[in-house]
């Protein structure tokens, strides 16, 4: 599927790429496509993907925007998108219960739906992972059934601890880290989502799978030891 | 070597930056004022790359445990070595067990320390700079001991020094390009923000500095996108917030402008109550 794109200049050293302002699977598909074709060719700074973009940073100021947004038409036009994104789908726990789903009562009375009902559809999904932002191993996840969004809070906590599992709107994700946050929060994951210990800090990268498992406060404790001893291992669906 | 006497209020080593490393959320950090810190760096004849000590409003207090050529640049707090005033801009020859102070501000937030070879602090994904949760610490700690490159003899460059560019710390003109949302704006908003001088608010760190001023805003918010330093975003509110060198590397709100790299240098020598205005290219 080939998308109306228009390319912008963004600061002294960038083009950012838009598609049509919406969140899908084929969107994101044809940007992981696209970003493939490009990092084979061009040795840019950084690129960075958002729902419906692509920012190339290059390591000097453009002189000749419209001579590099055509050159990029081109490889956009080129065939060979890769049509599958081979991504990972990873297995993520999370404990549901109210000693870390503090904001799961409120979700239910509001929803009007038992708390049971919530995490059954929270856990049911397969989510896309569109990118990583916000803080460092924050990933952007689509496919949250609309069943279950939330507004986010008029405001936000000060503190939302390491390894929350909430929702914003029509948003779900795991805070990769202690941050402040307005989202609504459902559980915990023991998972360390950024990790600077390892050669690779994230897991998962644009383009992955992740399911949410649903685990006891038990093996919450017992996934958080074996993290801590460096002999966890992180589930992957095949 | 050095060893931090006293901590300061906000001291962070920092390099040019961490880059490639956007697709898993790492901010790139650097200096705020990129521009003083590479004056240091050339007076010394360092690498690009060498890393400097940021010292945001003075206060700190450091003692050198080596014979040790240094430069400072930036902000004038008055810098004093053993009680004795000394320039910016210029290379000087510093004796072991000197003690290196600030006093009051004359102009300018933050002063860089450079040293001749760079401070050899802990690498993490390919960056020296002080990021919470990347490098063992986010700002310097009292005791610390930070170890400096291999010291490649200069010759008689001690003498270096170069004037102060004083527009650099009093000019309120930010040189911008057009956001990728600017266009969204109508001609009245556009000409408001253009012509608005505006006010660094007290909320301002090297992550953001949000401004004083509201605008009139009618857009909604976009699909999260890329950021960068110097972007400017017009919140729901109508308040403007100009990324730093620290921020996020995607946000939600519509992004009018965009600073220059020398214009991010000039506003990170800007504290609350200081005056910018936006100027288009």
């Amino acid at each position: 599927m080939l998308n109306q794109l228009t390319y912008k200049p963004f600061g002294e050293n960038a083009i950012l790429i838009e598609w049509p302002s919406v969140i899908n699977e084929d969107v994101l598909r044809d940007i992981v496509g696209y970003k493939r074709k490009i990092e084979r060719l061009l040795k840019l700074q950084d690129i960075i993907v958002g729902y419906n973009s692509l920012l190339l940073v290059y390591n000097f100021e453009i002189e000749k925007f419209q001579t590099k947004v055509d050159f990029l038409k081109e490889l956009y036009f080129q065939k060979g998108i890769d049509p599958t994104l081979n991504g990972v789908h990873w297995r993520i726990p999370v404990c549901y219960d109210s000693k870390f789903g503090v904001d799961l009562e409120r979700i239910s009375k509001h929803k009007n739906k038992s708390i049971e009902t919530l995490i059954r559809l929270h856990t049911e999904v397969v989510y896309s992972v569109f990118f990583i932002g916000f803080l460092p191993g924050f990933l952007y996840l689509g496919g949250l059934n609309e069943r279950i969004a939330m507004p986010r809070k008029a405001t936000p906590r000060l503190r939302v601890p390491k390894g929350a599992v909430a929702i914003g709107g029509s948003q779900t994700g795991v805070y990769p880290a202690e941050s402040s946050g307005g989202w609504n929060i459902i559980g915990n994951s023991p998972v360390l989502f950024f990790n600077i210990e390892n050669l690779d800090p994230c897991f998962a990268k644009t383009g992955d799978k992740i399911s949410f498992e649903r685990i006891s406060l038990e093996e919450h404790a017992t996934i958080k030891k074996q993290i801590e001893n460096n002999t966890y291992q992180l589930k992957k669906i095949e | 070597m050095i060893t931090v006497l006293h901590p300061g209020i906000y001291c962070t080593i920092q390099d040019l930056g961490r880059f490639g490393f956007a697709n898993i959320g790492v901010p790139i950090s650097g200096p705020m004022d990129g521009h003083s810190a590479s004056i240091g760096n050339q007076l010394l004849n360092n690498k690009k790359s060498a890393a400097v000590l940021e010292v945001t409003f003075g206060g700190c207090r450091l003692q050198f445990e080596t014979d040790l050529t240094i430069c400072l640049t930036g902000a004038d707090f008055n810098p004093t070595i053993d009680g004795k005033l000394i320039g910016l801009n210029s290379v000087f020859k510093v004796p072991k067990g000197a003690v290196l102070t600030f006093g009051a501000k004359k102009y300018g937030v933050r002063t860089y320390l450079c040293v001749l070879g760079g401070f050899d602090t802990e690498t993490v994904l390919k960056s020296r700079s002080y990021y919470k949760g990347i490098t063992g610490h986010s700002y310097l700690q009292k005791g610390a001991v930070l170890t400096i490159g291999f010291n490649e003899p200069i010759e008689q460059k001690s003498h270096a020094k170069i004037k102060v560019n004083v527009q650099h710390f009093s000019t309120i003109k930010m040189s911008v390009t057009k956001g990728p949302e600017f266009e969204l704006l109508s001609k009245k908003q556009q000409n408001a923000l253009l012509k608005t001088v505006c006010t660094v608010s007290n909320d301002n760190n090297r992550v953001g500095y949000q401004l004083e001023e509201s605008l009139e805003n009618n857009l909604s918010p976009i699909l999260t996108s890329a950021v960068l330093p110097g972007t400017v975003q017009l919140t729901p509110s109508g308040k403007l917030i100009v990324l730093m060198r620290d921020c996020q590397v995607t946000g939600g709100y519509p992004r009018v402008l965009q600073l220059s790299d020398a214009a991010i240098s000039i506003l990170g020598q800007k504290s609350a109550g200081d005056k910018v205005q936006f100027w288009l290219k």
